[in-house]
């Protein structure tokens, strides 16, 4: 199938010589919810705003649905909306009027009936008349959302759509991301939280100094690098670990309480079985054993520190 | 073409004019007003004739120009400069929408707004002095030009300024002085002959006298000529805008 977007070697270089972007190439698929995870300046804004024709890149090329996003920039850019990081919005504008703003830019055809269903979609819809400059924080975000979606677009950019939002309104967005993408829209978000792109991707993309580090299935991912910890929580605090242990790779906690064991859980010997005997063997009481996945964050850290 | 862009970002525009009806339309009214009580009745009951016109008739083509200049200016660089501040400009910049399409409809609502500025004043002006118009398609045509060119005018200052200061800057230091030595007020006749040939350095020299020809068929300087200067200033500003939209010139990275 052909992917909806699709990026090729593309740099870009910055006047003041910065690299944001090192020969990135992607593929995103229609439908999908795509993460793109990375610390600040990692070059996520910079990849979102050449697709969307607010950076120009410096080499390579981008496809949006068939189309060049130069040579056919009035297709590509219909196909689009973005939500910009920033709180970006008119001070004395009304949520109605900046609504019907973005759907005419877009060259769209005037549609009460559709903005109507999108202000209600977004809780927005008693709203309509209010000055933007006296909603919220977390309003002005959905006006954003309201506004990238007011020309119906097929790929939906969220630049980091949760950052600084609380929690009860970063699970709203979340599920309103995935009524999004049961619509057909395919999205592509970047964010800080892994939490986030654990809880509503379906591929997580590592993106560190301008460099896509990896693309895949988010339990892919987790499955392939996730490794398991086996937590052994002691009776009675040691100081060092017992001959008899010194042979597995263990970490004793700084408390001498806890002997942390990590394991792949692919392999067929784990070890837990003579770990545990061994730790019988060495006189040591159990008070309590549990496992623990590595998460997502774990995974993403260990990427950007060994890339670096 | 984008009809709907353009039509949103003209009404837009002239929406936040309409908003703001005292800033936008009384003030530089109110201001052309008092230039006519205190030079046209003040001073003027002083000066007789000017090139055979009452000095207070005399007056109304370069105090509608003073005003046309300073608001087609203020109108365009405000109009695309607060978009560039606030970074609500990434919504035209992420648009389907070509360089022509946002000139029509951020200069087009500029000029517009200035035109209507300009009719203002010379009805206004109708209650203080006599007025006859010699050649009233000729005017229109000076103020809509003129309109346009400085709107586009303007709207470079917008794209180029990277804060309010350098938003004044121009207006102040420059296109003031320049209409203020241009002769809206005067004649260049009357000054000495070598403040006279300085004076034609100045291109609003040339739009003044072309317009206060329309009026009074006097003028101090070729009408030829002063059209061939405006529409060499507004092929001058579309060049530079053009470059400017090409390379992304304080717009894109």
């Amino acid at each position: 199938m052909q992917p909806i977007v699709s990026i090729s070697n593309l740099s870009k270089t910055y006047s003041n010589g910065f690299q944001a972007l090192k020969n990135v190439n992607l593929d995103i698929q229609s439908g999908e919810i795509l993460a793109l995870l990375g610390p600040n300046g990692a070059g996520k804004t910079t990849l979102i705003s050449i697709i969307c024709g607010i950076v120009n890149a410096s080499t390579g090329s981008v496809i949006v649905g068939g189309h060049d996003i130069i040579a056919d920039y009035r297709i590509t850019r219909s196909m689009i909306g973005l939500v910009p990081q920033e709180l970006t919005l008119g001070a004395f504008d009304t949520v109605w009027n900046t609504l019907c703003f973005s759907r005419g830019l877009f060259g769209k055809i005037p549609d009460p009936a559709f903005l109507e269903k999108l202000l209600k979609d977004l809780s927005l819809w008693d709203k309509k008349k209010s000055m933007l400059m006296f909603l919220s924080g977390g309003m002005k975000r959905r006006v954003l959302i309201g506004k990238a979606l007011a020309h119906e677009p097929v790929v939906l950019f969220l630049d980091e759509p949760t950052a600084g939002v609380d929690v009860e309104l970063r699970k709203d967005m979340w599920a309103l991301v995935q009524r999004l993408r049961e619509s057909g829209v395919t999205i592509i978000l970047t964010t800080h939280y892994i939490e986030e792109a654990e809880a509503i991707a379906d591929r997580v993309g590592i993106i560190n100094h301008g460099e896509l580090l990896l693309v895949d299935d988010k339990h892919a991912l987790m499955h392939k690098l996730g490794k398991r910890q086996l937590i052994v929580e002691l009776e009675k605090k040691i100081s060092d670990l017992p001959k008899a242990l010194t042979e597995w790779t263990l970490d004793l906690s700084s408390d001498g309480s806890r002997l942390t064991y990590t394991y792949d859980p692919l392999k067929i010997k784990t070890g837990i079985d003579g770990l545990l005997q061994a730790i019988r063997e060495a006189d040591l009481l159990i008070k309590d054993v549990h496992t623990k996945k590595t998460s997502l964050e774990e995974i993403f850290v260990s990427l950007v520190n060994t890339k670096k | 073409m984008n009809t709907y862009a353009i039509r949103v970002i003209y009404k837009y525009e002239m929406l936040r004019a309409w908003e703001t009806l005292a800033q936008s339309f009384a003030s530089p009214v109110i201001s052309t007003v008092l230039y006519f009580v205190v030079f046209g009745s003040a001073i003027g009951t002083r000066i007789e004739t000017v090139e055979g016109v009452g000095y207070g008739t005399f007056l109304v083509p370069g105090l509608m120009m003073l005003a046309l200049l300073t608001q087609s200016i203020a109108n365009a660089s405000f109009g695309i400069f607060f978009p560039k501040f606030t970074g609500t400009i990434y919504e035209v910049m992420s648009a389907p929408i070509s360089i022509v399409e946002i000139l029509i409809g951020y200069v087009g609502a500029a000029a517009t707004k200035s035109f209507i500025i300009g009719l203002i004043i010379l009805g206004t002006a109708g209650f203080f002095v006599p007025l006859h118009i010699a050649h009233p398609v000729w005017m229109i045509g000076f103020l809509i030009l003129t309109c346009i060119s400085f709107s586009l005018f303007g709207f470079i200052i917008g794209l180029w300024a990277t804060d309010f200061e350098k938003l004044q800057l121009i207006p102040m230091l420059v296109i003031t002085p320049m209409v203020f030595l241009g002769g809206s007020f005067y004649s260049i006749d009357m000054l000495p002959p070598a403040w006279q040939t300085a004076t034609l350095f100045n291109p609003v020299v040339y739009l003044i006298s072309g317009f206060r020809w329309s009026f009074f068929e006097v003028a101090d300087v070729s009408v030829e000529l002063s059209l061939a200067l405006v529409l060499a200033f507004l092929s001058i500003c579309l060049v530079i805008v053009w470059w400017m939209f090409k390379t992304g010139y304080r717009l894109k990275q």
